[in-house]
């Protein structure tokens, strides 16, 4: 090894404090924006404008009595927190706050592994997060968790696929599944003189359903109808109470801070920006600066839509995933590897640009006369025989009246 | 950094968090109190006393979207190396673009017609 010890664990300490704290600034600045959006004051007793409030409710957290029901299944009811927690950690592991860092005489990048297949490494922490979700569900061992669990997991399985559709047509533009090789391919456009080369503007409808397929990942409003807590109790982690369910309340937040940066890193140029021709000693710091603005508006983002949208409704959400997302980024991926291999034929890229407009024209032709109605399931409803109110999910309480209560009992 | 190097600092970091899971854990143990009750070791589900078995019956759609699910899960699979390497292919290469081009072409439109049939027979549709 040519680096001393405490290098790598200085850059894995760093891109940890950091995402830790972005995490607990989220938390309070969510419970302060949706206050504002409601006509509340938020929280403002801990601290300056109520900035302690989210480090006071972690510690409260650690004081909370965490009781084991008696019918769960323990040692996976245990793990899969766990598993959850992990997968987020994880996760973050491949995304570059900055680029290359001089400290100390050594010169590192701000990332903890920059591995070369980063992109998949993303969309599989993102499947074993879904592990976790769904055997916190079954392991719970009480009907609606089950089904919180179930519906969550579905979710979390029709987004995934559209999203990593949409991160195919970023990888046949950039030609690397490397996360630096994304970021590097990002630094200046080849379409546009002068203009960042952010992927959102080639790619952009593949933008938009990764940006649609992050909020349903993460589970947040307007899709958190699994867990949707003003009807619900709270989906798959309802039987989970003290520090357990603080670990799932962690990874989902973190969830939310991860997918703001994985969009950040893929379509707009993660730390790229202007550096203002500042020394060296100084430009290392602004790559990081301009990481966290874009960071911190997708972060707003996903605020604001929990303050202004109502919750979808279940069936429309499915559709909107199946018939809307998967088709619109499948298409995109031909389109892009259309636009890109016709260089290769040695086609202008005006002719390109015009074709792949051509396309997306085609795109949005092809949805407006769909009709959102329809491709939302609300005009499949009239052609089966009405049901006057939509098939329980859970089986009718009649057939099993024996119910385990000596299970129950301690 | 080589390769042992780059997947053994994310192995560390998965120790790492479990090892923080495990603190988090001990440290709540610690200083938690533990008042056993026969009515803590119930079925809290909604509040209400729960009705039925814990692992009921469930829609039988969500089976169908798994097996959709797993479908386009392994077509992303032949996608990715496809599209890490579609975009080094020219004239010099032994396959040349315009046959790379089709064959994917040929490959996700099989696929969108196996959408297209499943949105046809209704499996997509909720009720």
């Amino acid at each position: 090894m040519d680096q001393p010890l405490w290098v790598p664990i200085f850059q894995t300490l760093v891109v940890f404090v950091y995402f830790l704290l972005v995490t607990a600034v989220l938390i309070w600045a969510e419970r302060r924006v949706v206050a504002r959006m409601q006509h509340r004051v938020g929280p403002n007793r801990v601290g300056p404008f109520g900035a302690l409030q989210t480090l006071v409710d972690g510690a409260k957290m650690f004081f909370k009595e965490d009781p084991t029901p008696g019918m769960v299944n323990n040692p996976v009811y245990t793990i899969a927190p766990l598993v959850g927690v992990i997968a987020g950690f994880l996760s973050i592991a491949v995304i570059p706050l900055g680029f290359d860092v001089t400290l100390f005489g050594e010169t590192f990048p701000l990332v903890v592994a920059d591995l070369n297949v980063g992109v998949l490494w993303i969309l599989a922490m993102g499947s074993i997060h879904v592990y976790s979700v769904f055997l916190a569900g079954w392991s719970s061992n009480s009907p609606y968790p089950l089904l919180g669990g179930i519906r969550s997991s579905a979710q979390m399985v029709s987004y995934e696929i559209a999203q990593g559709l949409a991160v195919a047509s970023v990888v046949v533009y950039a030609g690397s599944l490397r996360i630096s090789d994304i970021i590097a391919g990002q630094q200046t456009s080849t379409l546009i003189e002068g203009m960042p080369g952010w992927y959102a503007i080639p790619l952009f409808p593949a933008f938009l359903v990764f940006v649609i397929g992050m909020v349903a990942e993460a589970g947040r409003p307007p899709f958190d109808l699994a867990e949707a807590e003003g009807e619900l109790v709270g989906g798959f982690h309802t039987e989970y109470s003290g520090m357990r369910f603080g670990m799932f309340m962690l990874a989902e937040f973190m969830n939310v801070v991860t997918m703001s940066a994985i969009v950040v890193t893929l379509f707009l140029g993660g730390p790229n920006g202007p550096t203002f021709g500042l020394p060296d000693a100084i430009a290392w710091v602004l790559p990081i600066l301009w990481f966290s603005l874009k960071m911190i508006g997708f972060i707003f983002f996903f605020i604001l839509l929990r303050g202004a949208l109502p919750r979808y409704r279940y069936d429309r959400l499915m559709s909107l995933g199946w018939k809307v997302l998967i088709p619109i980024a499948l298409v995109w991926v031909l389109v892009t590897a259309g636009f890109v291999l016709l260089a290769e034929e040695g086609i202008a890229t005006t002719v390109r640009l015009v074709l792949a407009g051509a396309a997306g024209l085609l795109v949005l032709a092809l949805l407006v006369t769909a009709g959102p109605a329809r491709l939302a399931g609300a005009s499949d409803r009239p052609k089966r025989a009405p049901i006057p109110t939509p098939a329980p999910d859970r089986a009718p309480a009649s057939r099993h009246v024996e119910r385990d209560r000596e299970e129950v009992a301690p | 950094m080589s390769f042992y190097q780059q997947y053994g600092i994310v192995a560390i970091v998965a120790v790492f968090g479990a090892l923080l899971y495990a603190v988090i854990m001990l440290v709540n143990r610690i200083m938690r109190p533990t008042i056993p009750s026969p009515l803590k070791l119930s079925v809290y589900e909604c509040g209400v006393e729960s009705e039925g078995v814990g692992w009921s019956q469930m829609n039988i759609r969500y089976y169908v979207f798994a097996f959709l699910f797993v479908i386009f899960d392994v077509e992303a699979v032949f996608i990715f190396p496809w599209a890490v390497i579609v975009g080094d292919l020219d004239a010099t290469t032994r396959i040349s673009p315009v046959f790379a081009l089709v064959a994917m072409f040929l490959f996700i439109g099989t696929l969108l017609e196996g959408l297209a049939y499943a949105w046809k027979k209704g499996v997509l549709t909720w009720e």
